[in-house]
């Protein structure tokens, strides 16, 4: 589990320069282990979501890169220098907070100036920039509202303009997006990945919802209980989980436990021919990597199972299916297809078995 | 929810408490301060001869003027003492925030008297400062203003308010989101802009609440110039209180009575107003 997100870590700091490198990060809330020796780089430009469930120390991990925390191991590098002993305001790094944290007390182009404001930039200037990063989130006509005149959505687009104002190197999200309704979020989602593509900015995004990480990242590191699980694209991450842990977390999935023996995979009373020493094996087979099969014979590399369904779940395009094989309980998403009864035959590719770590 | 009858005799016994003990005290006070003495007897006789008094003698207006510039040092000296006091607990008092809060409100339970009595023990001409200034060899005989001087008004009636001021301020900073505070520095401002630009605006009615206590509860007190005031130490409550005593003149202290509560009403509603601006939800 460690070695693979070296090594994903180690392919992504060759191809792009690295921005952030986190270097064996540990943090301890008096007894309690929050982060333990986490290591990873950023590259300039990524997209790079924290993702884990609440209390796996991804906003542990957000908050000693901004500078609220101090990590109790390890150290932090930016462009080749370090960051973590450096005071927050000294970092060039900027925080869009979960709640957006807006100036209660300041209009919307009041807060979008702060950061300018503290640094003595000229008034002219000041006027320019909040302007063009008021443009950039599509909030001008709010620039003399209150804060609390606005909605969640305006609110969210306040505090990226504030963040953005300064220019920064890294922006970290803290899950930025929670207090969206669904249909908003998605917007916004939508408009977050643009704004990211447009000003090249990298971005250390923290979300337990496994789904906005998917859509968003170019690479997630997956959190779980203060280390690291899995860092790698969210296509790999999918089709490759090292862990039971990671299968399970993002997308659904089939835990297959069984053995291999003589290079066959046998879990009750299906069986496929698989890599591997002898001995017990857990496989992840994702529902829509079996199909109904059609036809008698069987495609080289495939493999075919009876099995009983007993549950149908409709949801629009596709239908999940709840199949009994030999009392081994199976999840089956096929396209929709009407009604089905009784005893059917399925096929999966023994390519989408990932043999998976416990 | 509940019965016509019933909301009707809950509310009798408070209606009755205020009627009384202030509504008709303050009518009471309001219509002496429009009546005469003649001969040292109360004359149901409606002039504004009090009023033309309270402000023609010198002697009123120059103890009303120090009675409010006593008030205003002590608002003062407590925001200056309660601020920092409160900043310090709320934003590092850490695991020791609710013994230190404790330390702070437990004076507040020992008696008003038994305090000033201490002050003047210890800044009396045999009292423990100027035994020990002698002692230093710092003076040769007793600092006389350390006592009987609007100095110890100030000083007394300041101890007892900085936890009045304490309080409210304690109460707004601890309301404080901290993301704003974490925000303030994320986007590069130092700790004292934070301090400038964010925490001190957002703690305003905190600190205009605590600066009304200090300021009316002084306008009124007459036990710390009684104790430790003096003669140049006088404060208008005392001339009420002599008036309505010994003086004998009700109608006289009725009118400095009314002109207090004005200046009083005026500041609460200002503050008030001053409160909603800086209110922020």
């Amino acid at each position: 589990m460690n070695s693979s997100a070296a090594s994903s870590t180690a392919a992504a700091s060759s191809a792009d320069a690295v921005l952030l490198e986190v270097r064996g990060i540990s943090k301890s809330f008096g007894a309690r282990a929050v982060l333990k020796n986490i290591s990873l780089n950023i590259a300039s430009g990524e997209f790079l979501t924290l993702l884990g469930e609440s209390g796996s120390g991804k906003t542990t991990l957000l908050r000693l890169v901004a500078g609220f925390e101090q990590p109790s191991e390890g150290e932090i590098w930016m462009s080749g220098g370090r960051l973590d002993t450096l005071p927050p305001y000294k970092r060039r790094v900027n925080t869009v907070f979960q709640n957006y944290a807006l100036f209660p007390h300041l209009s919307v182009r009041e807060n979008v100036a702060y950061g300018l404001r503290v640094k003595k930039t000229s008034a002219t200037e000041i006027g320019n920039r909040v302007e063009e990063a008021l443009r950039m989130v599509k909030m001008q006509e709010f620039a003399d509202s209150q804060p609390s005149k606005l909605s969640g959505g305006q609110q969210q687009r306040v505090a990226l303009a504030r963040a953005l104002i300064n220019r920064p190197l890294l922006l970290l999200l803290d899950e930025p997006l929670s207090a969206l309704d669904a249909n908003l979020r998605k917007q916004m989602q939508g408009e977050l990945k643009a704004l990211q593509r447009e000003l090249g900015i990298t971005f250390l995004f923290v979300t337990h919802d496994q789904e906005e990480a998917m859509a968003l990242s170019d690479r997630i590191a997956l959190l779980r209980d203060g280390s690291l699980e899995q860092v790698a694209s969210p296509r790999e991450i999918y089709a490759h989980p090292s862990t039971v842990y990671t299968a399970q977390f993002i997308g659904q999935t089939n835990l297959l436990r069984g053995e291999i023996i003589d290079g066959t995979a046998r879990c009750g009373a299906v069986q496929w021919p698989a890599q591997g020493p002898s001995g017990s094996a857990i496989f992840s087979l994702r529902p829509e990597a079996i199909r109904l099969a059609s036809g008698v014979v069987a495609a080289p590399g495939t493999t075919r199972f009876r099995a009983l369904l007993q549950q149908q779940f409709f949801s629009g395009a596709s239908e999940l299916l709840e199949v009994n094989c030999g009392g081994q309980l199976l999840r089956v998403r096929i396209s929709a297809r009407g009604p089905l009864s009784g005893e059917h035959e399925f096929v999966f590719s023994a390519a989408d078995a990932i043999r998976v770590q416990e | 929810m509940y019965s016509r009858t019933y909301k009707t005799l809950v509310s009798i016994p408070p209606l009755l408490w205020v009627g009384l003990f202030l509504l008709l005290p303050y009518g009471l006070m309001f219509a002496h301060s429009f009546w005469a003495v003649h001969d040292g007897v109360l004359v149901h006789q409606w002039n504004l001869h009090n009023y033309s008094t309270l402000f023609s003698k010198p002697v009123y207006v120059e103890v009303l003027l120090r009675t409010m510039r006593i008030a205003a040092s002590v608002t003062l000296f407590s925001l200056l003492l309660g601020y920092p006091l409160a900043y310090y607990l709320s934003f590092h008092g850490g695991a020791r925030k609710e013994l230190l809060y404790q330390l702070v409100i437990v004076p507040l339970w020992v008696s008003y008297l038994v305090r000033g009595y201490a002050w003047k023990t210890i800044l009396g001409s045999e009292g423990v400062l100027n035994g020990f200034l002698q002692y230093l060899h710092l003076t040769h005989e007793p600092v006389a203003f350390l006592l009987n001087s609007p100095f110890a008004v100030v000083l007394v009636l300041t101890h007892i308010y900085t936890p009045f001021v304490f309080l409210p301020i304690y109460a707004a900073l601890e309301h404080l989101p901290r993301p704003l505070v974490e925000a303030s520095h994320d986007l590069g401002a130092s700790s004292a802009q934070t301090f400038l630009r964010v925490i001190l605006p957002l703690s305003i009615p905190g600190l205009l609440a605590g600066a009304t206590f200090a300021f009316v509860l002084s306008l009124g007190d007459f036990l710390a110039p009684l104790l430790v005031g003096g003669a140049s130490g006088t404060m208008i409550a005392n001339v009420v209180q002599s008036l309505f005593g010994a003086a004998l003149d009700w109608p006289l202290g009725a009118a400095i009575s009314v002109c207090i509560l004005l200046v009083i009403i005026s500041l609460l509603f200002l503050t008030e107003r001053l409160e909603k601006r800086w209110s922020f939800k």
